[in-house]
């Protein structure tokens, strides 16, 4: 694992024939593969976390539209845009990086990095927001049986939206945290025109973080978009 | 003489190369070191959760209340099953074996990410001591001393989970770090397993053990990530009250319970499975006969893995579920039991007029057979709604699945300690003191759980900590099968490692295997493994006349048959 460049063994068949040996060092499609499989972890994780989110749903309609209705859709909306830019960012750096464009990927990445914090400052403002009226994990009015309590199902509706947007907003910290290695591989020469593997993965796992809210936004700000009861009647 | 992986400074390192011998083991990347440190591991938590388990028979040997109190009784239970699941049985054989064997098989020098893997060891070496602080967790009452481990069972069941004062939150937190573990496992075998095959070796030329651990890595990658979210939502349930688990909240238990088992069946699968694959390396070597049905062997595998992954509601045939579920659930489950029995039938035929060497290794893979044989078929029975009705949460499933996963699991990873030993160690146990300790396991599990059996057909339920006096005598029976065992178990242990100390030298391939792990210039192999990767144009089990028909030079890997 020295930084000498690998050789491949090569094995030889009764024919005499050569093949060349895979190892595990310098492995493009292996790191694509492993990294491919992770990402299929995630969407089991957040898969499962929707399928609760639907079942409920089916369960406490009303409450549910009720309470989506109060989420702040221009926030949520332009979140949504700025994270779609910034998938573009990120592609674009990768395909600057495979032409051997270092200095214009890093802008790119630096591009992405600067989305990714405008999207968090948002995130914070409507948690703040929400905060301050009364509306967060642990206030009394998300903890049931008292006098200021929410309906059940809308409760469970804002618990569910935290749980869900905080660990996809842990995601995008991640990702910031990432990128910024990657950006410290890219100026060590580990990151280069022919060894992008590291690139293409972060590039993968920002499209898949980018993926997971194209999901969250209908799932939590849209169901209660048509007025404030939704289009149907709910019981108080 | 070269030197082998086991002697110091052979060994690739995480980070920089540092000179002694103690952080050459804790920053090793190579898998048969990695492999070794896990069973280390495993086995000092394995014996913790005997002796819990041997607590709490004795509590249970006299009919009512003596050693441990029935607050006390429901924590020891579930130390027992947190341990054995979470730490031990479930990464188990993959961990050890899987690291330790299937890159030799596969004729690779290491996994496709080795530093990948060795985080990973510390990964799970981090969940394991999560899971200790909640253990000594404890409080002064008046006092006295409180300990506040959970008391839930290892399937955390909500509402009571949620309820509880007992440290749940700890323990589900080390459930999710030992899960992330396993993932990362799953992702780096799968790998490995797609990518560096020797030349020549397609999936139909591999080893039946790499078809078990490549079905079970499948399992980790799919199943796993949904039992680590439940884990977060029970835990923010727990913390912030968000009601998604409680029927008093408009909640719904009955979804925890889906989102456990989705997960945790597929779970029993992913631990049978590797053992499976060392049964079947174990029978044709011992047979000295190519394997009967490969194919079948190892396509039943890929299959358990996928019906396994569908029949989970059979948990929660009392939970509260429409008929027609449960019966689909049930018929689902039945299916399960082909594959299984495609497997059996498929070991006994290689068995048949083969030149059977009743050595150790096989003698633990012939005792399975019966073992897993009953776990197995009363596993049929209680995939019946009606008789399962009858027989949920009695001891007839508790002696149900001790005798699949005791019986057939943990069996068969011994089966596969004997096999390996003189490949891992370069050593031999003693023969003649592995076969007794045999013998005491066998006896002793099954006169440990086949009264359960009778007891719970007549109603004894689980995780009582004490009974109607009707019912002493299948405890006392089953007091002395614990004993018998745990002498085994003991006597086992003891001669693996006076037998790593002292024991005499192993010849080369001393089983007249077929497979590439013992195709290694030395025993045990060097650093990375074969001189030189093999090119593979032959089965993985050829014999002929009783003896391996591949025969290689061990310095230029060439076949000289």
């Amino acid at each position: 694992m020295g930084g000498h460049e690998y050789v491949p063994e090569i094995a030889t068949d009764r024919n005499g024939v050569e093949h060349e040996v895979q190892g595990w060092q310098d492995d493009f499609f292996g790191g694509k593969l492993g990294f491919w499989l992770f990402m299929l972890t995630e969407v089991m994780m957040f898969g499962s976390m929707f399928l609760a989110l639907t079942y409920y749903f089916t369960l406490h309609h009303a409450d549910f539209i009720n309470a989506s209705s109060s989420l702040n859709r221009y926030l949520g909306g332009f979140n949504t845009v700025i994270l779609l830019i910034s998938a573009l960012t990120m592609g674009l750096g990768l395909l600057e990086m495979r032409a051997g464009n270092v200095k214009k990927a890093k802008l790119m990445i630096w591009a992405t990095i600067i989305f990714a914090v405008i999207f968090l400052g948002v995130k914070a403002v409507e948690w703040s927001a929400e905060y301050s009226h009364g509306i967060f994990l642990g206030l009394p009015a998300l903890q049931g049986g008292g006098a200021e309590s929410l309906p059940f199902g809308e409760i469970m509706f804002f618990g569910l939206y935290f749980t869900m947007t905080g660990l996809h907003g842990f995601h995008i910290i991640i990702g910031i945290g990432i990128m910024l290695w990657l950006l410290k591989r890219i100026n060590a020469g580990k990151v280069t025109k022919d060894h992008y593997i590291l690139h293409w993965n972060i590039a993968l796992y920002w499209d898949l973080v980018h993926l997971i809210w194209v999901f969250v936004f209908p799932y939590f700000y849209m169901i209660g978009a048509g007025d404030i009861t939704g289009g149907v009647g709910h019981g108080h | 003489m070269s030197k082998s992986y086991l002697d110091a400074g052979e060994t690739h390192c995480a980070i920089g190369h540092p000179k002694s011998v103690f952080w050459q083991w804790m920053l090793t990347v190579d898998h048969k070191r990695i492999g070794i440190m896990y069973a280390a591991v495993m086995f000092v938590f394995f014996f913790v959760a005997v002796f819990t388990a041997v607590l709490m028979r004795a509590e249970l040997f006299y009919h009512g209340p003596q050693i441990l109190d029935g607050d006390t009784f429901n924590q020891a239970f579930t130390l027992h099953g947190v341990i054995m699941i979470f730490l031990f049985i479930i990464p188990g054989i993959p961990a050890i074996f899987g690291n330790i064997v299937m890159p030799l098989m596969i004729g690779a020098k290491d996994v496709s990410f080795p530093r990948l893997n060795w985080f990973t060891f510390w990964l799970y070496i981090f969940g394991c001591i999560v899971a200790l602080t909640s253990l000594f967790n404890f409080s002064i009452t008046e006092g006295e001393l409180v300990f506040n481990f959970a008391d839930t069972g290892w399937t955390f069941y909500a509402p009571y989970s949620l309820n509880t004062g007992t440290n749940v939150v700890t323990t589900l937190v080390a459930a999710f770090i030992l899960g992330m573990a396993s993932i990362l496992t799953g992702v780096n075998f799968l790998v490995t397993i797609h990518r560096l095959r020797a030349p020549g070796m397609d999936f139909f030329k591999m080893p039946l053990f790499v078809w078990g651990i490549y079905a079970t890595a499948w399992i980790q990658l799919l199943a796993t990530p949904v039992v680590g979210i439940t884990l977060v939502l029970a835990i923010m349930e727990k913390y912030f009250g968000i009601g998604i688990f409680d029927p008093s909240r408009g909640g719904d238990p009955v979804l925890f319970q889906h989102l456990f088992w989705i997960y945790s069946h597929p779970a029993v699968y992913l631990m049978i499975l590797p053992a499976f694959g060392i049964m079947s390396e174990i029978i044709p070597a011992f047979s000295r006969r190519e394997i009967f049905g490969y194919r079948t062997i190892a396509l039943s595998s890929a299959s358990i893995a996928g019906i396994g992954y569908i029949v989970w509601g059979h948990h929660l045939f009392t939970s509260g579920m429409s008929d027609l579920a449960k019966t689909i659930f049930s018929f689902l489950t039945f299916f399960v039991a082909i594959p299984t029995g495609i497997k059996f039938y498929d070991w006994v035929a290689t068995l048949y007029k083969g030149k059977i060497v009743l050595k150790s290794p096989m003698l633990w893979a012939l005792g399975t057979i019966i073992t897993f044989a009953i776990g197995g078929l009363t596993g049929v029975t209680i995939a019946m709604v009606g008789s399962d009705i009858h027989l949920q949460d009695t001891y007839y499933s508790v002696a149900h699945f001790h005798y699949a996963i005791l019986g057939g699991v943990v069996f068969l990873l011994f089966a596969g300690m004997h096999y390996w030993f003189p490949l891992v160690t370069g050593k031999f146990y003693n023969e003649a003191t592995a076969k007794v300790a045999f013998y005491l396991n066998f006896i002793g599990i099954n006169v440990l759980w086949f009264p359960m059996f009778i007891a719970g057909y007549l109603g004894m339920p689980r995780r009582y900590f004490d009974y109607l006096p009707e019912f002493e005598i299948y405890h006392q029976v089953a007091g002395i099968g614990a004993l018998i065992l745990v002498a085994g178990l003991l006597l086992m242990f003891y001669n693996f490692i006076s037998s790593w100390k002292s024991g005499e030298k192993a010849p080369h391939n001393p089983w007249g295997a077929t497979t590439l792990e013992w195709h290694t210039e030395t025993l045990p192999p060097i650093l990375e493994n074969h001189t030189k990767v093999p090119y593979v144009d032959f089965n993985p089990y050829e014999y002929h006349h009783g003896q391996p028909k591949v025969k290689f030079d061990y310095k230029t890997m060439q076949r000289i048959d």
